[in-house]
């Protein structure tokens, strides 16, 4: 029954962690490139696990930027985990103890996130373990090899290798959107509203992490105020 | 200070920042969440994060914005007809590489 669960998270991350090595094997050339050493880039990618907060980081550590100037960035850039974290914790099952999620913790991405979000069910600690393995795993190793072997891709390879994440991101949310009014319209509220602000100058001041938690924040406050959904005593989704 | 004393205040900044930002929701606030307007807002908060980190980013994901636009139709497409994660990203990378060559060898 366990071993299940883990194998069952392990295909789960899977497509995660192929989506992750070509991001951070492109992470690790682009540290090395900005003057980062090999091993204080594979640091990062053990010790962080996020995309945008890392490049950010590196470009913070490039241009000898002052320790609170990091702790103010990482903050704003990963604050959307927070909102992640806070929703992944109502979907936790009752076994989940204090050690489990302080590991758990850890390792909440974007795609992780989604994926476990995706399942109907509570999420058994097992189940998580198998999902974050293969990901961590492919972020900190593919950090590893882009940045001692540069580029060996063909620059096309690695060009074309940079819409990966996005198909993903494409693939969880399109089949539920089918479904459900309300998704569909959350998307396209948020994907609105992010290119208003990526777009109009005046919004040029909003970087891309904080662009993220205005949309979010915005395009689900929306949807729960005009597309609220049947919650029952367990919540749980269709 | 010394290179490699401000790279490890500065790794470990990064990584604790992030540790706490993600740590303290999962596992202090440990109540089950009774409002119902906050259970659907986090209900739809992923689908918010992902389609707000896609678009409009998946259009600039590719040297070539043509590309992008190919890998972001063969996404979308397959996606509709519920295709696997990993399916529709080597579809969505295999159209973005397709449109590459072509523009790249014949136009």
């Amino acid at each position: 029954m366990d071993k299940a669960r883990f194998r069952d998270g392990l295909k789960d991350g899977l497509p995660i962690a192929l989506g992750y090595l070509s991001v951070s094997f492109t992470f690790g050339i682009t540290a090395v490139n900005m003057g980062i050493p090999p091993v204080t880039a594979i640091l990062i990618s053990l010790t962080n696990v996020t995309s945008a907060g890392q490049v950010a980081g590196i470009g913070i550590i490039a241009s000898g930027g002052s320790f609170a100037e990091m702790a103010l960035a990482q903050l704003i850039i990963n604050l959307r985990y927070a909102l992640m974290s806070l929703s992944l914790s109502q979907k936790l099952d009752s076994e989940y103890n204090l050690a489990h999620r302080l590991i758990t913790a850890f390792c909440v991405t974007d795609e992780v996130f989604a994926v476990a979000s995706g399942k109907g069910s509570e999420l058994p600690a097992r189940y998580m373990y198998g999902l974050i393995l293969l990901p961590y795993v492919f972020w900190s190793g593919g950090t590893a090899v882009g940045a001692f072997l540069g580029s060996i891709l063909p620059e096309m390879l690695k060009s074309a290798l940079g819409i990966a994440i996005y198909g993903m991101f494409i693939a969880i949310i399109i089949p539920p959107a089918k479904k459900q009014r309300g998704v569909l319209a959350v998307i396209g509220a948020a994907a609105a509203l992010s290119c208003v602000i990526f777009y109009v100058p005046v919004f040029g001041f909003i970087s891309s992490g904080i662009s993220v938690i205005i949309c979010a924040v915005a395009a689900a406050a929306l949807g729960a105020w005009l597309f609220p959904r049947e919650i029952k005593e367990e919540p749980a989704d269709d | 200070m010394t290179d490699t004393l401000y790279l490890t205040i500065s790794v470990a900044t990064m990584a604790l920042v992030t540790y706490f930002i993600r740590m303290l929701p999962l596992a202090v606030f440990r109540k089950r969440i009774k409002s119902k307007f906050m259970l659907n807002f986090l209900y739809y908060v992923p689908y918010a994060v992902l389609a707000a980190m896609t678009i409009p980013a998946v259009f600039y994901s590719t040297e070539l914005v043509p590309a992008a636009i190919a890998g972001f139709a063969a996404a979308v497409i397959l996606s509709y007809f519920e295709r696997g994660l990993l399916t529709v990203a080597i579809a969505s990378c295999a159209a973005a590489l397709a449109v590459q060559l072509i523009i790249q060898n014949f136009l």
